[in-house]
């Protein structure tokens, strides 16, 4: 079985968690404002230009099922139990910090849960329509980032300014093009970085809360990588190269983006919310800022919006960028949107791109690892 | 001379097949798994041994869920493409569509060409599986066999459930309604049968050349009922229930190589 190299210093996900708790402890005794958020729809310059740390509350862990499973059906996404099971036990330390919860209704699982989760704090979920493109679908969504503006301002009594909200667009651009080069290390073959390191620095950094020192930090280690590459891997045979899709991995990382690599194949790219899907698409700056972050989170392309013709467009782009030789779409337990499109995905994939596919659904726990196992080598098998 | 060992230690089954340098079949070994993976490796490699049969004289694969508990196997490879690969030798096909019902899971594999292209397995869920067959024949006080030789004489019945514990208390229900062993014996091969078809919806790159493989190779009703579900003959070769360990051996003898 092949281990995975790491670099020396390599901090996992959980321990980034821990670290991250530890600051955000000491930032709410300085007095800084705290708002948890989940999805990629949230507007985090708005959360940048009302001064507040904007922290992710999207839950792993299969402690918390039993706590949530009091109030939440069992037959749920595991990432909606666990957020909401983290935060009504205690155990989120993120929720517990949070001066406020921000939420977006987008998929049916997520949008009801909002409502028992308001019950324990103030919780703010911004309406999202349910397409892109449909006549007022934009002037809609606009008016729910106008909502939040005014929920932020009246709950910390500040005043949100544009030329505040112009600055957090400009440093979350630069941010975005950094995370994005850094996805991109990825589609040299063979990637001298693994799929396990490359998902947990992005989804670790998630709890860097200055954003000046994390575009430092990633592109010295874009540098790093670039100068490794050109050393020990240029002209090397490479083992075959998974792209990851579906729904978000964080919560799975080791039982299936870990797994992959260690029997046998590199994951080389992640076409779903832990990966670029918002990355490559930057905010406008020259236009009016509150118009401009409507227009560009509205054009995320997760399963949730009807029709989601820009996920294969990204999906197809990321195949050829990343030279994959196969997906493997990670669907969650009862996340009906990303099951419902996974036959999309496959033919699509199969038919259109001519490389395999395989699609794996699972929960937070550990019981299926013998089958994901199975599926996972049968899969790089037929690759090899 | 050396020797190719393919050992696929299933969830019920542990089967071994050793082959010649020109693949020819010499031996098939066959034992429950009982409790302990590895006790029944080791147990095979006593058998091996008194074969005559050694690591210094031969190259092995091991496949099945209990892969991992071979120690003395050179590779491990998954019990997916071993059937692909033993089901190819069986039947003297390059092309074809395998149904594995396993203990615990079934599979279904479209080999094109000797490579498998496509798979699809059951979830956790244990309905359509060979385990789903022998808690329910349990429940009729028969074999597994003699079940499925019984449901050829029923029919009229279904079970609707597609949950092995709940597809129990369904059938404690006909039971308790009087309905007639051969009808109860119908629903359950239908209802394996049925579900094999849907899973077998999903395979791309399906060959219309269609074999069953696995302990219940040798059940000629079931295969029956697949092939008039599937609209193709099932077919079934001698040593399909060895399928998984003569792919294996095959694997064997390409690392031997």
């Amino acid at each position: 079985m092949g281990e995975i190299k790491l670099p020396e210093g390599f901090v996992t996900y959980p321990e980034a968690r821990k670290k991250a708790f530890l600051t955000l402890k000491k930032m709410k005794e300085e007095g800084r404002r705290i708002v948890g958020v989940f999805c990629t729809y949230t507007p985090w310059e708005l959360i940048d230009a009302a001064d507040a740390a904007a922290v992710v509350l999207c839950g792993i862990g299969d402690e918390n099922m039993p706590a949530a499973e009091k109030r939440l059906p069992k037959n749920l996404c595991p990432l909606i139990k666990a957020s909401y099971g983290g935060a009504v036990a205690d155990r989120c330390p993120f929720f517990y910090f949070s001066d406020m919860v921000l939420g977006e209704t987008t998929c049916d699982g997520k949008k009801k849960m909002y409502e028992l989760m308001s019950e324990l704090k103030h919780t703010h979920v911004m309406q999202l329509p349910p397409g892109q493109f449909g006549r007022g679908a934009l002037e809609f969504w606009k008016a729910s980032v106008e909502s939040l503006k005014d929920d932020l301002e009246q709950f910390y009594g500040i005043t949100i300014t544009n030329d505040r909200l112009r600055e957090a667009i400009h440093l979350r651009n630069r941010e975005r093009k950094a995370i994005l080069d850094f996805y991109e290390i990825g589609c040299l073959k063979p990637s001298p970085i693994s799929g396990y390191e490359l998902n947990t620095v992005i989804t670790s950094n998630e709890y860097a809360f200055d954003i000046n020192k994390k575009i430092e930090a990633l592109e010295q280690r874009i540098r790093e990588l670039k100068d490794l590459y050109e050393r020990e891997y240029k002209g090397k045979k490479s083992r075959p190269r998974i792209l990851i899709t579906g729904c978000p991995t964080h919560g799975v990382i080791n039982k299936v983006i870990k797994r992959i690599e260690e029997l046998g194949a590199d994951v080389v790219g992640f076409e779903n919310c832990c990966g670029p899907r918002e990355k490559k698409d930057p905010i406008d700056e020259t236009i009016d800022p509150i118009t401009a972050i409507a227009e560009k989170y509205l054009r995320v392309n997760c399963s949730v919006m009807s029709p989601n013709p820009g996920r294969f467009k990204a999906l197809g782009e990321q195949i050829h960028d990343y030279q994959a030789d196969g997906v493997i779409e990670v669907l969650l337990q009862a996340c009906h949107t990303f099951a419902v499109e996974s036959d999309s995905v496959r033919r699509f994939v199969t038919e259109e791109k001519g490389i395999p596919y395989l699609s794996i659904t699972t929960d937070y726990s550990t019981t299926d690892q013998g089958q994901i196992d199975t599926r996972i080598g049968a899969f790089i098998e037929l690759l090899s | 001379m050396t020797h190719y060992i393919g050992i696929d230690i299933g969830s019920t089954c542990a089967k071994t097949v050793v082959m010649d340098e020109n693949r020819n079949i010499l031996y098939c070994l066959l034992q429950p798994t009982g409790w302990s993976s590895v006790d029944t490796a080791e147990s095979i490699n006593a058998q091996l041994s008194e074969l005559g049969i050694t690591p210094g004289n031969s190259v092995s694969v091991a496949t099945g869920y209990g892969r991992v508990s071979v120690p003395f196997a050179n590779k491990c490879v998954t019990e997916i493409t071993c059937h692909g690969k033993g089901a190819c030798f069986i039947h003297g096909m390059n092309s074809l569509t395998v149904i594995d019902i396993g203990g615990q899971d079934t599979k279904l594999i479209a080999v094109e060409n000797g490579m498998v292209k496509d798979f699809v397995m059951n979830d956790k869920c244990s309905a359509g599986t060979g385990r789903f067959l022998e808690v329910m024949a349990n429940t009729l006080a028969v074999r597994p066999d003699e079940l499925c030789e019984l449901a050829s004489h029923g029919g009229n019945t279904s079970i609707s459930s597609m949950c092995t514990v709940f597809a129990e208390s369904e059938i404690i229900s006909l039971i308790g309604r009087g309905e007639q062993k051969e009808n109860i014996a119908y629903a359950v091969i239908d209802s394996i049968a049925k579900k094999v078809a849907s899973q077998a919806s999903r395979l791309q790159y399906a060959s219309s050349a269609i074999c069953l493989t696995g302990g219940l190779c040798g059940f000629s009703y079931l295969r029956s009922s697949l092939s008039s579900l599937l609209g193709a003959p099932v077919l079934a070769g001698q040593n399909g229930r060895y399928a998984g360990a003569i792919g294996a051996a095959l694997c064997a003898a390409a690392v031997g190589k």
